[in-house]
């Protein structure tokens, strides 16, 4: 927690984008989480991402549950749309939401809480109907707001900060997310914003539900020798499979890369996804292969970082449903509301 | 590159821009805390102690620490006009406000050391090293031609920057309490001064002698030309009270804003100043410039003086050669005539303020005293000795023409010459100054000093209103902050002392710091030489004068690096540091003067 605001001053030579925004203006209120507390990270992880990829702020909505995770949306994208929800509902909100207005990118930012227990419906479903959202999961493996009880991603045979051994297996959400269909499936770490940040940018430029499992070490109850969610654990067993870079449309590519390291994946908006390969076997597009390669390395206790899963030709909930693609929020009641007459015809058609 | 070593003082006092920029590296943000705690005798205290003449100082000091004050860099590209903190003027509060502070002035002891020291002129060099030495002491002897101490304090300042009782006050601390001052007593010789048996002579002449202009027509208007400071010295002592109505002042330095300004007060309706350079270059303080402007004075540059003209002996004004500035290859200016005709301003008085000189006629060049082939003594510049070790040079004296900050600086270190020569020991060997590193941490957030940021632009000095002030030339013009402006005006400062401190074993890496740090001061990155660290950091480094403060022995291999240039000492990063691997510190630097702190130890 902090009592002064972030002083409005920034630094006199900040990179401006295309809209002349510095990083600074996707900023929002001052955090009142632990300092050092993971999910911050995330936050100016996505902070830079938006940045990065020139989105105006007013096209972005943020939805979020309860929870600790579910707190940071107030911590960035200060003038973006915001709507934080019941526990574990995020992903039903932001289903409405999107299903109203199609044009707007959806974050959801939501925990290991809020999303493995008392929400694992919730996010089941809207990963499966593909939802075309970057879903995000700040995964500490604690309650923190509730002084560190083990949540349903803690790994077996880790310890908590008191001592206790959690006997429970645990939820894998990346396996899970894999396992419903999302077309973009990542996993990050708080601690390595080199390599999230342009997980970020891929997955809003993906159409389709994008989800990312980011493990975000909770300074206050697991970040100690026992736990597996602390920055050294997962400094010592992170296991990346690629490096990926994130160009925007008609941006000149600037990467330089020897043929053959790099594969390229464009996505619908032009912007293209450039994965380095760091795992030879590893290949993104093979999503069977893929969680083969996931749970051998689980088994071998090494924690897979990166772009797990991309799926180049996602279809999403509008594609499916085959909605207008003007969003429904701008259709006037004579579009929305055909008549009486053409009501009874319906009704007719089904006698 | 090297991990930042910060026990040695020098990194942390360049950190605090206004201090090392100071020629007596007083410590600013220390004394402005105390303003805005309202503690003003302590804040006069500690200006007193380092730089003598603080009420002097915050009118007329030349702030040196205000261009250099980390404020105005952090204001770019944020606020409509981007300024230094008013550090000259926030002095000023304190000694406006301050109560009765002689119950905080060192004794002089009754018990004499045995040694006696000179004091040639009672400028402010000279009443620096009486100030520095008789309260150990030494039996100071301080010699000046004119009756009153003070210098050209009191001679050539006017009286509506500086008024009198200001210069008596201050003066007076240090000519009424504790040496033997001899008024009106011009020494002619240095041989014979040698003879007095002085265990040391200290020469703070300052540059008595203004230069003058020898064209066309000097001689024979000669009546109403004048020399700027001569003619200056003529108004203090009260021997000249008018001039004419049309008065041309020659001249770009500060001693003709000064020149034009107290003309404006003695009779002159139509005053202009005229310069041989351009308006940016000319010698003047921007601010003094200003306030000649806002005085209805204009000021033409890029105008050479060609001759007087003159009706029989009177004046009638001056034929001035157009020109223009020319730059050869290597950046140097030379002045050319542009070849338009030439341009003839009418005028009853000139006052000529084109330069200082030093005069040392009455030191013989036999007395075993050096002199360079510019005729000024050959001073060394760390131990203000001459040739002969037991005399010193300071102030104008031993450079030429400087200012008062600097001429108290010399006195100081010249003191430190005098003790430790006068102890038998070493004038090369310097003191190091006294260094304090004290966490500020109080609480959670809490700091011992007021780390948010005000987002306030520089406050301006009130003024007299101006048919008051013109009307006479003892009134001050400039009224001084009133304390509640002080306060705001202090807020505004940056509080560049209290430092960010880093510590590597503590640090986890997870990036806090680096997120809340809304100047994006820090980065973790790869180790790398500086100059192509300096492009890769958060935010790039491209102010070379200022540091980088480089950790390494991360757990990651990495290495912390902070760019020192915009840091706004807000302590956001210590706050949401969750380990304590950032502290803030309070680094206090003060100098070391003369007495036993400056002697070796035994």
């Amino acid at each position: 927690m902090t009592y002064i605001a972030k002083p409005r001053l920034r630094h006199p030579n900040l990179k401006a984008n295309k809209f002349g925004f510095t990083h600074r203006d996707y900023e929002g209120a001052v955090s009142t989480l632990c300092a050092g507390c993971g999910h911050d990270s995330i936050s100016s992880a996505i902070i830079q991402a938006c940045f990065e990829l020139n989105l105006p702020p007013h096209r972005i909505a943020k939805l979020s549950g309860i929870g600790c995770s579910s707190k940071t949306p107030t911590y960035f994208l200060g003038n973006s749309h915001g709507f934080n929800s019941v526990h574990g509902r995020m992903p039903s909100v932001l289903t409405g939401a999107n299903l109203a207005n199609r044009d707007l990118i959806y974050l959801g930012i939501s925990g290991d809480g809020d999303s493995a227990s008392i929400g694992l419906g919730q996010f089941a479903h809207s990963v499966r109907r593909g939802v075309n959202m970057v879903y995000i999961v700040e995964n500490n493996g604690v309650y923190g707001l509730t002084k560190g009880q083990f949540s349903a991603t803690a790994d077996r045979g880790s310890k908590s900060k008191k001592g206790a051994y959690n006997r429970d297996a645990a939820v894998d959400m990346v396996m899970l997310a894999m396992e419903l269909g999302a077309t973009y499936v990542a996993r990050g770490f708080a601690g390595d914003k080199a390599q999230l940040v342009p997980l970020i940018k891929g997955a809003i430029a993906h159409r389709g539900a994008a989800f990312i499992d980011c493990i975000s070490p909770c300074i206050a109850f697991n970040n100690h020798p026992g736990s597996t969610k602390g920055f050294d654990y997962v400094r010592e067993h992170n296991e990346a499979v690629n490096r990926l870079d994130v160009m925007l449309p008609r941006e000149a590519i600037t990467v330089d890369y020897q043929p053959g390291e790099v594969e390229e994946v464009t996505q619908h908006d032009g912007s293209v996804l450039a994965l380095r390969k760091l795992a030879d076997d590893y290949d993104v597009h093979d999503r069977i292969a893929a969680m083969h390669h996931l749970q051998k390395s689980k088994a071998a206790g090494e924690i897979v970082t990166g772009v797990l899963h991309v799926d180049p030709e996602p279809d999403d909930l509008h594609a499916n449903l085959n909605t207008l693609p003007t969003p429904f929020n701008k259709l006037a009641e004579k579009e929305l509301c055909p008549g009486s007459t053409a009501l009874d015809k319906f009704n007719a058609a089904h006698r | 590159m090297k991990p930042t070593d910060i026990a040695v003082p020098d990194y942390f006092h360049k950190v605090v821009d206004c201090q090392w920029a100071c020629p007596a590296h007083t410590p600013v943000p220390e004394y402005i805390r105390l303003i805005a705690a309202g503690r003003f005798d302590d804040a006069y205290m500690i200006n007193w102690t380092s730089n003598v003449f603080p009420g002097i100082l915050g009118r007329t000091c030349d702030r040196p620490c205000e261009p250099a004050c980390r404020r105005g860099r952090v204001e770019e590209q944020n606020l409509q006009k981007a300024e230094p903190v008013a550090i000259c003027r926030l002095k000023r509060v304190a000694a406006d406000s301050k109560g009765d502070i002689s119950k905080y002035l060192p004794m002089t002891p009754s018990q004499k050391n045995g040694k006696r020291i000179a004091c040639v002129g009672a400028g402010p060099a000279s009443l620096t090293v009486a100030r520095d030495l008789a309260p150990l002491g030494y039996e100071v002897t301080v010699f000046d031609q004119d009756p009153r101490a003070g210098g050209m304090i009191r001679s050539q300042i006017p009286r509506f920057r500086l008024p009198e009782q200001i210069i008596d006050e201050e003066v007076g601390y240090v000519i009424d309490r504790c040496v033997t001052f001899r008024g009106g007593v011009r020494i002619n010789s240095m041989k014979k001064l040698l003879d007095e048996g002085y265990d040391a002579i200290f020469v703070g002449t300052g540059a008595p002698r203004g230069r003058d202009l020898d064209i066309p027509g000097r001689k024979e208007a000669g009546k109403n030309i004048h020399v700027g400071i001569d003619w200056l010295s003529s108004v203090s002592f009260g021997h000249i009270s008018k001039i004419g109505k049309r008065v041309i002042v020659l001249g770009g330095g500060n001693t003709a804003m000064d020149c034009c300004r107290t003309s404006r007060r003695l009779g002159g309706t139509d005053v202009k100043v005229i310069v041989r350079s351009g308006f940016d270059e000319m010698k003047a303080s921007p601010w003094e410039k200003e306030d000649a402007m806002h005085e209805g004075i204009p000021i033409l540059n890029f105008l050479v003086p060609k001759e007087f003209v003159h009706d029989s002996g009177k004046l009638a004004g001056v034929v001035l050669e157009k020109v223009e500035a020319v730059y050869d290859a290597h950046g140097r200016r030379t002045l050319v005539p542009t070849g338009e005709p030439d341009e003839q301003f009418e005028c009853d008085d000139v006052l000529i303020a084109v330069g200082q000189e030093n005069a040392f006629s009455w030191i013989e060049r036999d007395c075993g005293i050096e002199f360079n082939d510019r005729e000024m003594p050959v001073v060394d510049e760390t131990t203000f000795q001459s040739s002969l070790p037991s005399v010193l040079f300071g102030g104008d004296a031993a450079f030429g023409p400087k200012n008062i900050i600097w001429a108290v600086a010399h006195g100081h270190e010249a003191a430190i010459s005098i003790d430790r020569l006068c102890n038998g020991e070493d004038t090369r060997n310097r003191p190091s100054p006294m260094v304090n590193l004290i966490s500020q941490k109080m609480g959670i957030h809490e700091w011992t000093y007021d780390n948010d940021i005000s987002n306030e632009l520089r406050h301006k000095v009130p003024l007299r209103e101006q048919k008051i002030a013109l009307k006479d030339i003892n009134v001050e013009v400039e009224l001084g902050f009133d304390q509640k402006l002080a306060f705001d005006e202090a807020q505004r400062c940056l509080n560049c002392d209290v430092q960010t401190v880093f510590s590597s074993p503590l640090c986890i890496e997870c990036d806090a710091c680096v997120d809340i740090c809304p100047m994006d001061c820090i980065t973790f990155t790869e180790d790398g030489e500086e100059q192509e660290l300096r492009e890769r950091l958060s935010a790039p480094a491209p102010n070379l004068s200022q540091d980088l403060y480089v950790a390494g022995a991360l757990k990651t291999g990495r290495v912390m690096v902070k760019d020192e240039d915009v840091c706004l000492h807000c302590g956001l990063c210590a706050e949401r540091c969750p380990t304590g691997a950032w502290d803030m510190r309070k680094f206090l630097l003060n100098m070391t003067h003369a007495g036993p702190g400056c002697r070796s130890r035994k």
